[in-house]
């Protein structure tokens, strides 16, 4: 079996955001990290390796730094990498991301089983890349998978929904992005970090997957970014119990008016 | 010369400190007060590595060397210091039944203790009448046959009551001279008569049992001989120059953790109407002992480098281990000092990296003993 | 040219993020002179066309078909675009629910344009439209165009106002080819509870590590009762397997924007406040005095939530 997990390195969590002079926002100094959800997706396609065998390939599109997220999940068990790495994808959208992905995937790396990916990148948490790419290789998809099972070449994964879960048997090859509760991430060992050194990670240019520039045009562009407003300390109700409380109601009532 | 860590260091020192953060520091304090070690830990921890670092993977180590295993110690030891000491030592008996065993002792016990089969490993050493001074010890090894029969006690033994294996010295040749009267043994936990006392009350890495263990007519495998008779000595010495990477490490853990702790309380508490931190008399203390504790980690990570390299390093561990000991306490000390009244009490958490740092200048050569070895290093035995 | 909404209905009920979606939609129509259409997809469905014209719906195309029962991504996503090639539409406004989530970037990709996902406002000017969108969990809001023909956008719920208007409102029908879909769904589970979703919820109750254990959920739920809301919580007390996942709000769980968010025994950690940041009224109740939620707080109340809700819950019910 062939088990695929796109990754995707993003900010910390704990990272102050700066938005340059520029308008853009900053990564100096920011501490890089595996998207949060992916490492759920990696650890599934391990699991699934362990269970029916088969390679797990981890892949991302990114810069040079991408390389040690990579480095990262070949540690916790995946077998080998693939970093497409091109200038023209700086910047990249969802869009061009999954365009890259799909051409890999449908021909240097064909011939996959399951696809797992994190259900949005805590970074910018948009969301996109799992449907477009499902789309894009014609897949059976479950988005935001808490729970996923592979019996007879049967795949059943629960999803969350609005208000409750599903339950859903896909074809395979099928496509499935994890959600927080589909398994317990594992740290690497450290045995792993050092054998992940010799595992396999190749570099590819958008020219090695037959794709030119105009076929990873950005749709979506950034015209600038700021900080939020921020939002500001309110008034601190002080008193007996029930006198703050008296209070608190009628300034829900009267003054915020949302009750 | 360059001063950065490469990226297998760092991805070392961030998994380890992802592990120590998530995993031992929410339990520390409970460990501390609950006299106890959480040995389900021990066991995540082996199988992901920590318990033989150094060893080579053949014997199911990690292989990771010196300098990443001085990083992770450092980890660790801001975490739970109690667990540090414990895998600092496990560590230490899993080289030195390497750097020493024969191929059926590295066989049959280092993986035993790299897997977490084994939960520590321990070292026995010290004797109440015989601690600086380990060449005055008294616990006997009598040769009989294809035994030797071992009768004594040793004080102070980490992880006694769950290590599976013990590296034992006891004095072999009364008659020899001072420098070879002593040889190592391999004992095994459950051998007839050898017992674990009770754990000492301790101040402080309170999780982490110390106890005596006594042998009394204690039979053990003459196979179970480590290295060569009377040379017993050497090894001893020999494994404490690693040892002392070691805890220099986890002193300068300690230290980190309560310093930081102390700089952000610092910042957020008010007195005279403004954060305490914008008096200078506290920022010059801050200055002070982020340098000491600076100077110390590059003394620890030079040592680190030079036993890597397999260099001569014996005095720089020890200038490491005395100065970062040295360093690590008066940074505790002043990490209760910022905090005040509340730095004196359980609630937060430096009152115990000052308890835990204190044994630091103390086990595994006390300070005096490592300014003996500098002294004599440099100035020859005179 | 037009603005299409994607209708989402669940057992044959509208969800309240289409009529949002739709006064969106409308507003945006009137500024850039597009007609606003509506596409409403399921199965016996027909019905709820009558509904969707109160708010100025030019047009609605129905697809009622049986295969369309039940909703899976690549046959949904399989209409739209047939309905996209037909129409042409310069925008196609979706939730940012589970289903918007999931079908608006497959529609995307098989139309292949650009999507901005989670909106908290779209602009109509200098004939173009302009997309804001938190990144980094609410930590900076980008401002985004789309380049190309067609322009996608899912729309954060509760964030939209809900407005009726007047359209020409006729309704006609769209049979495109369906193909079968590669996913069977072979069970739901709704999680019984006749309170609201959290993220569609106007009033959200949460609680964290404060509460000191999963009894302490029982307050909150208290208190969800008298004020009609939904029961959120903090990461610390679903690790704690005090709630089901999918009660957290924050970064790693739900994000919402009720107009009013109760936050008991909640640190206020930058995390949590991803999640609920774009609350119109926030309400912290803490024991410490220097917790981060008072900083956020528009009302914030010092003290032990055990003496604090109760007598909430009381001074509520009497006003009801
Ligand atoms: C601040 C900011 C805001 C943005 N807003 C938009 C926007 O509104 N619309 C838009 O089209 N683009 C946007 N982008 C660009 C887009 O987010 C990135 O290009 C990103 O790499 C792709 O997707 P995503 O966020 O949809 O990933 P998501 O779809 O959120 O990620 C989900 C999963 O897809 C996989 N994945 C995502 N990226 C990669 C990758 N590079 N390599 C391999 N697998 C990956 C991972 O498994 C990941 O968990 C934005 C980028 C930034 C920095
Ligand atoms: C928590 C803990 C854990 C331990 N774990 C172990 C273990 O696992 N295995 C093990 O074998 N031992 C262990 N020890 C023992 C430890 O190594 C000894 O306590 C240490 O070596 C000091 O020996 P001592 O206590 O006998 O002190 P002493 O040797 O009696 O020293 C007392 C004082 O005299 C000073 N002194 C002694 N000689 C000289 C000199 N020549 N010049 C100047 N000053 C001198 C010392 O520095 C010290 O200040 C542990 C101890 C503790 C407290
Ligand atoms: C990658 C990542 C993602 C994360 N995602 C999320 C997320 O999505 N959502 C989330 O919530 N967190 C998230 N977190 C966790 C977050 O950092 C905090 O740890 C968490 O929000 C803390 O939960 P809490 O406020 O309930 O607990 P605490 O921070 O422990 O706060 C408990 C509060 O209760 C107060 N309290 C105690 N007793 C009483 C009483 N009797 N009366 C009144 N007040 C009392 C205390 O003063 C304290 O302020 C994430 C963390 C990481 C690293």
């Amino acid at each position: 079996m062939k088990i695929v997990a796109c990754i995707k390195q993003t900010f910390d969590t704990e990272a102050k955001i700066v938005v340059g002079g520029d308008g853009q926002i900053s990564d100096e100094g920011v501490n890089l990290i595996v998207n949060p959800y992916d490492e759920y997706a990696v650890e599934e396609a391990i699991r699934t390796k362990e269970k029916d065998g088969g390679e797990v390939v981890v892949v991302t599109v990114g810069g040079d730094k991408a390389q040690e997220a990579l480095r990262y999940c070949l540690a916790m068990g995946a077998d080998r990498a693939v970093l497409i790495n091109d200038p023209a994808l700086a910047g990249a959208d969802s869009r061009a991301v999954s365009v890259a992905l799909a051409k890999l995937l449908s021909e240097k790396e064909a011939g996959f089983d399951i696809i797992f990916t994190g259900k949005e990148s805590v970074d910018d948490g948009v969301g996109q890349v799992p449907s477009r790419l499902a789309e894009k290789l014609d897949l059976a998809q479950a988005n935001v998978v808490t729970a996923f099972e592979l019996s007879d070449g049967k795949a059943t994964a629960t999803r969350e929904i609005d208000g409750g879960s599903e339950t859903l048997e896909l074809v395979l090859p099928a496509l499935i992005s994890a959600q927080k509760g589909l398994n317990e991430v594992r740290y690497p060992s450290l045995p792993g970090i050092m054998k992940a050194k010799r595992k396999p990670l190749e570099v590819l240019a958008l020219g090695d997957l037959g794709l030119s520039v105009d076929d990873v045009a950005s749709k979506v562009e950034l015209v600038a970014a700021e900080l939020p407003p921020a939002r500001k300390a309110g008034q601190r109700l002080t008193g007996e119990v029930d006198e703050v409380v008296a209070k608190l109601v009628q300034l829900l009532q009267d003054e915020a008016k949302v009750i | 010369m360059d001063f950065f860590l490469n990226n297998d260091e760092l991805m070392i020192q961030e998994v380890v400190r992802d592990f120590a953060q998530s995993e031992l520091k929410p339990n520390a304090a409970i460990l501390d007060k609950e006299h106890r070690m959480d040995l389900g830990n021990l066991k995540k921890m082996a199988d992901l590595g920590f318990m033989g670092m150094n060893i080579s993977e053949t014997y199911g180590g990690a292989e990771v060397g010196v300098l990443p295993y001085s990083l992770g110690m450092i980890e660790v030891a801001r975490a739970c210091a109690a667990t540090a000491v414990t895998m600092s030592v496990t560590n230490m008996v899993a080289e030195v039944i390497c750097a020493f065993g024969n191929e059926e002792q590295k066989q049959k016990y280092v993986p035993r203790i790299c897997s977490g089969e084994y939960s520590a490993g321990a070292f026995g050493l010290t004797e109440s009448m015989a601690g600086s001074d380990p060449g005055g010890m008294k616990t006997t090894a009598v040769r009989e046959g294809d035994h030797y029969r071992l009768n004594g006690s040793k004080i102070f033994i980490t992880s006694a009551e769950y290590a599976g294996v013990f590296v034992v010295w006891a004095v072999t040749d009364k008659e020899a001279p001072r420098s070879q009267r002593i040889s190592a043994f391999l004992v095994e936990k459950g051998t007839p008569g050898f017992t674990v006392s009770k754990a000492e009350e301790k101040m402080g890495q309170c999780g982490s049992c110390t106890n005596e263990i006594v042998f009394e007519d204690c039979l053990i495998p003459s196979e179970n001989l480590l290295g060569e008779e009377g040379f017993g000595l050497k090894i001893a010495f020999m494994a404490l120059d690693g040892g002392r990477i070691g805890i220099a490490s986890l002193a300068l853990g300690v230290g980190l953790e309560a310093i930081d702790y102390a700089a952000e309380y610092a910042k957020e508490r008010e007195q005279f109407g403004r954060p305490i931190a914008t008096f200078q008399g506290l920022q010059w203390r801050f200055a002070d002992t982020y340098t000491e504790l600076e100077a110390a980690r590059l003394l620890v990570m030079q040592a680190a480098f030079l036993k890597q390299q397999k260099k001569p390093f014996t005095t720089e561990a020890s200038m490491a281990k005395l100065y970062a000991s040295e360093a690590a306490n008066r940074a505790c000390y002043q990490a209760v000092q910022v905090l005040g009244g509340n730095g004196y009490t359980a609630e937060y958490p430096v009152e115990r990296l000052y308890r835990d740092v204190r044994v630091t200048t103390i086990y595994e050569g006390t300070s005096e003993i490592q300014r003996l070895v500098i002294a004599q290093q440099i100035l020859g035995r005179l | 040219m037009s603005i299409v909404v994607c209708v989402e209905q669940r057992d044959g009920k509208l969800r309240k993020i289409t009529f949002e979606a739709l006064s969106e939609g409308k507003r945006l129509a009137t500024a850039s002179g597009e007609t606003l259409k509506a596409l409403l997809i399921g199965s016996g469905i027909a019905g709820l066309a009558d509904e969707l014209k109160k708010y100025g719906v030019d047009e609605v195309a129905v697809v009622d078909n049986e295969a369309l029962a039940a909703y899976t991504s690549d046959v949904y996503a399989a209409v739209l675009a047939a309905y996209i090639a037909q129409e042409n539409p310069a925008l196609v406004l979706f939730g940012h629910s589970a289903v918007g989530k999931e079908l608006a970037p497959r529609t995307a990709a098989k139309v292949d344009c650009g999507l901005v996902s989670d909106c908290l406002a779209v602009t109509f000017a200098d004939g173009d439209y302009l997309f804001s969108h938190p990144v980094y969990a609410g930590k900076a809001i980008g401002s985004y165009k789309v380049v190309g023909p067609v322009r996608m956008a899912t729309l954060r719920p509760n964030v939209f106002a809900v407005a009726e208007s007047e359209g020409a409102g006729a309704v006609v029908d769209f049979a495109p080819e369906i193909p079968a879909a590669k996913v069977t769904i072979t069970g739901v589970d709704m999680a019984s509870s006749d309170r609201p979703e959290l993220t569609e919820a106007d009033i959200i109750c949460s609680g964290g590590r404060g509460l000191g254990g999963p009894e302490g959920f029982a307050l909150i739920e208290g208190l969800a009762d008298v004020l009609g809301a939904a029961v959120g919580s903090s990461r610390a007390a679903v690790d704690a397997g005090w709630r089901e996942h999918a009660a957290q709000v924050g970064q790693t769980g739900k994000v919402v924007s009720p107009n009013l968010y109760v936050a008991s025994g909640i640190s206020g950690a930058i995390q949590h406040l991803a999640g609920m940041g774009s609350s119109k009224v926030i309400v912290g109740i803490n024991k410490d005095g220097e917790a981060n939620i008072f900083n956020v707080a528009d009302y914030g109340i010092e003290g032990d939530l055990n003496k604090v809700i109760p007598a909430l819950i009381e001074k509520l019910k009497e006003l009801q």
